[in-house]
């Protein structure tokens, strides 16, 4: 091909599939320890596959191989020898290449033009004929095609994750990492680009190492399998010979590894007794709706929530939990199906939420419940400012008593622990665990029937994570119906009395979490069948 | 303590504004051959140098207010409204004609028919904005100036059509107001009530957006749209709310002008003002009490111009100029602020 293409700084290696050797990488991120010495083999030519649960450390392992992060401690060697990888450019020039979960293709320009904007040694002049030609040329060697002139927008999702794969080819990378590349595509597409990614290995020209969730994948595509668990080895395997049940132990722990529950003393047997007997506080039926890119993202959904009892939403994220709860918070419209809170249809309004007792607390709470620019006061105030007592005497429902709103949050301050216990300051002047305390007393502030609570304690430490998780019992003790929406399937197993999971937009799987098997669930999450 | 600290920071940018606003217009009108020295001392005076300039600006400042609260308070609801000029125009038009057709009625029913008429037209006019951002989620910013280009087209076409009175010869202009149902001036000052009636307006928008649960609900919904629908707060509505409330202030902008200054809807009334409050909004972040303030600064450049004009020969466009060196140079200092952290 074209003399002026990548000229490969590190000339010195040999051309073909690299392998890659990491060893006892590990990175830490303030006291989190993202990884604790990984160590992973990928011979040449081989596709790879990583598993694990969100938050297990994959992205962080690839992304310290692709020079985003450095890691702590550990090495890497490419083709046998150890390489320092610095930043990004280093891996490219190393032939290290990535391809992420979401398009990174300008969507205005033609093949042709992003083609040639991935180079990293575009010239400041372009001769656009002898691009051209190179670009067919390349083409021409591929064995699937996109038409140069075709403009990206009218690309279907397959072709552009294809295009994004031909960016690297291109560039003569010869390693692919794929973070997820099939999340956004459908069965048939992901099955058309990783179908050409493995003729791609089996002719030597690449080696794949790519994260993914789904066992389909893995079985259907990889030679071998890497398992990474909370930032550790969890185990290794060869393809056919590693079974789905075998990596979905792996990925889940042993049971009698995971954590004990903790918490007050339950009373499941009265529970169970009585759960039949107990009011369906919330039914959804038929739900769906759209994510924001207006693709189905839950579809056709039925859950039921009775009054004393916590249901867990499992789930590997980005499966329609986010807009199942955007739905029910009112966030987001549903496109069909009802919903109905003590029998009767809800579109959450204000006055629905009053009149059947719901509140809610959203993951990224700055994001989803406060208003940033208002005082802590004022924000614990979101849910009551047009009621006695904030508008009580002569103001009542038209004006507000800031005296008393300072008043009433000072004492959920107090009995919430937030610090600093200043009403006064800004909300976004507070920790992480003091925002979410903060939602959390304003939420839990009056009697509540119905609670929707996802990723509650998501980056909060150990101690802030307990008093919320402590929180959520009591309010259920006190008889609210709870649907907790969680990414981390200690947290469902240790607080939930039934555990739902949720897979491309649908409950997969409902089992009482008594009974709950964390590798059954694990193959659900995965989209795998038990 | 802590407030007036904070006070004083928001108040830093709008200070550096002005600063590198006067060095730039300097620069500008030295480059074009004029004196900058006397010119920056010649918008001193023309804008405060004396009683009679105090007047001047006072009066100029008296329809900004209301057109910046056209701006202000859709933006406390999330909304850039930018079309108070046409809603001015539209709300001048209703009042003059109340005030033509109710002529024989008593003094304080003309006025008040002129002001509900001024408020609900401009309201109307900016709700139709609200309403497209509510209902087909078209951006209110790009709908409202469009609409004011249509909203003047429309009071020309009436005030030279249909409303013309004969008798306007040179300048077409709705028939003229009785002269008992004019605004007259406050005592002592030659500045009309219209002033008196702007700062009560801005002070009346504070107490609403401050103490009123309406007011918190707007903050809410612009603050976090998010955080508002999570709450079961109707947020199309309260944006919908909020625009009519603020279009309702640029309309008695245009009833003022009528009733205290032209006595008749001409196309005197397009004076700029609608444009002038966005600038005042923006400057004040918003905030109604700030926006009295803005309006006597930026009532004061335009009292300045004729001075300008008169001693030095300045083009009429030199005003123009250094209102837009204002805006954009409060846009980029607002803009360094809050990027240079605001938890300093």
């Amino acid at each position: 091909m074209d003399g002026r293409l990548p000229d490969h700084a590190a000339s010195l290696m040999p051309d073909g599939p690299l392998s890659i050797q990491a060893i006892e990488i590990s990175k830490r991120f303030g006291d989190i320890h993202a990884l604790d010495q990984v160590s992973l083999q990928v011979d040449a030519a081989s596709f790879h596959c990583l598993l694990g649960e969100n938050g297990a450390g994959k992205s962080t392992l690839v992304k310290c191989l692709a020079g985003f992060y450095r890691q702590d401690g550990g090495s890497f060697l490419l083709a046998g020898r150890e390489q320092d990888i610095r930043s990004p450019r280093d891996a490219h020039k190393l032939g290290i290449g990535m391809v992420y979960q979401h398009f990174t293709v300008a969507s205005g320009m033609t093949v042709a033009e992003n083609l040639m904007l991935a180079r990293d040694d575009l010239p400041w002049l372009l001769n656009l004929a002898r691009e051209h030609q190179a670009l067919q040329s390349f083409m021409a060697d591929m064995s699937f095609r996109l038409d140069l002139s075709a403009r990206v927008a009218d690309l279907s999702a397959g072709e552009k994750q294809k295009l994004e794969i031909l960016k690297q080819l291109y560039q003569k990378r010869r390693l692919l990492i794929l973070d997820e590349p099939t999340s956004v595509l459908t069965p048939a597409e992901a099955d058309e680009v990783l179908g050409m990614l493995h003729q791609l290995t089996r002719q030597r020209k690449l080696t794949v190492l790519m994260i993914t969730h789904k066992f389909r994948e893995v079985t259907a595509y990889a030679d071998a399998v890497t398992v990474l668990r909370r930032g550790r080895l969890a185990g290794t395997g060869r393809l056919p010979e590693t079974g789905t049940d075998e990596m979905a132990s792996m990925m889940m722990g042993n049971p009698e590894n995971r954590p004990v529950q903790t918490g007050p003393e339950r009373t499941i047997p009265a529970k169970a007794q009585s759960m039949n007997l107990a009011a369906e506080r919330l039914i959804i039926r038929g739900l769906h709706g759209s994510n924001d890119r207006g693709v189905p993202a839950v579809t056709d959904l039925d859950l039921v929530v009775r009054s004393g009892e916590m249901i867990g939403v499992a789930g590997v994220s980005g499966n329609g939990q986010k807009e199942l709860v955007e739905i029910l918070l009112g966030q987001r419209d549903a496109s069909a199906g009802e919903i109905l809170v003590d029998g009767l249809p809800y579109r959450a309004t204000r006055h629905e939420m009053r009149l059947h007792g719901v509140y809610s607390l959203p993951e990224e709470p700055l994001r989803n419940a406060c208003v940033s620019s208002m005082t802590v006061a004022e924000n614990m105030a979101l849910r009551n400012f047009d009621q006695v007592p904030v508008t009580a005497g002569w103001k009542t429902g038209w004006f507000l008593s800031r005296r008393r709103m300072v008043a009433r949050s000072r004492s959920l301050i107090a009995e919430f622990g937030v610090r600093p216990p200043d009403p006064m300051l800004p909300i976004d002047g507070l920790s992480g665990g003091n925002v979410q305390r903060a939602v959390l007393a304003r939420e839990l502030g009056q009697p509540v029937n119905l609670l929707i609570v996802a990723n509650p304690v998501f980056g909060l430490d150990f101690a802030a994570a307990a008093a919320i998780h402590q929180r959520l019992q009591m309010a259920r003790e006190a008889g609210a119906a709870i649907l907790l929406v969680s990414e981390d399937l200690d947290e469902l197993l240790a607080l939930t009395d039934r555990l739902v999971v949720m897979s491309a937009g649908r409950i997969v799987h409902a089992v009482a979490t008594a009974d709950a098997d964390p590798v059954a669930i694990g193959h659900h999450m995965a989209g795998g069948h038990a | 303590m802590n407030m007036y600290r904070q006070a004083l920071d928001s108040l830093r940018p709008i200070v550096a504004a002005i600063v590198v606003t006067a060095g730039a217009f300097a620069l500008f009108v030295a480059a074009s051959g004029y004196p900058a020295v006397e010119a920056l001392m010649l918008v001193g005076k023309g804008a405060f140098g004396s009683g009679f300039a105090w007047q001047n600006t006072l009066s100029r400042a008296a329809p900004i207010m209301f057109t910046a609260l056209c701006v202000a308070v859709p933006a406390r609801a999330g909304m850039v409204i930018i079309g108070g000029e046409g809603a001015l125009a539209l709300g001048g038009l209703a009042a003059a004609m109340v005030g033509v057709w109710w002529a024989s009625r008593p003094v304080v029913m003309v006025l008040a028919g002129m002001a509900l008429a001024a408020w609900v037209t401009g309201g109307l006019w900016i709700g139709i904005s609200g309403w497209l951002r509510y209902r087909r989620g078209v951006n209110e910013t790009i709908s409202s100036l469009l609409l004011a280009y249509i909203g003047q087209a429309v009071f020309n076409f009436l005030v030279e059509g249909w409303l013309r009175d004969p008798a306007s010869l040179n300048k077409p202009s709705t028939a003229p107001l009785d002269s008992r149902d004019m605004i007259g001036n406050i005592p002592g000052m030659e500045v009309h009530w219209g002033l008196a009636w702007g700062v009560l307006a801005c002070l009346a928008a504070w107490w609403l957006l401050r103490h009123t649960v309406f007011g918190f609900a707007i903050d809410i919904v612009g603050g976090n749209p998010r955080a508002a629908k999570m709450t079961g707060l109707p947020v199309g509505r309260l944006m919908l709310a909020a625009s009519v409330l603020g279009g309702g202030f640029a309309g008695l902008a245009g009833m003022f002008e009528v009733a205290a200054v032209q006595g008749c809807a001409n196309a005197d009334l397009m004076a700029g003002y609608g444009y002038q409050g966005i600038l005042v909004s923006f400057a004040a972040r918003h905030h109604p009490l700030g926006v009295i303030a803005g309006a006597i600064l930026i009532g004061g450049l335009g009292a300045s111009n004729s001075l300008l004009q008169r001693h030095l020969d300045l083009p009429d466009a030199a005003a123009q100029v250094l209102q837009g060196l204002l805006f954009v140079s409060l846009l980029a200092f607002e803009t360094l602020n809050r990027r240079g952290g605001r938890h300093a």
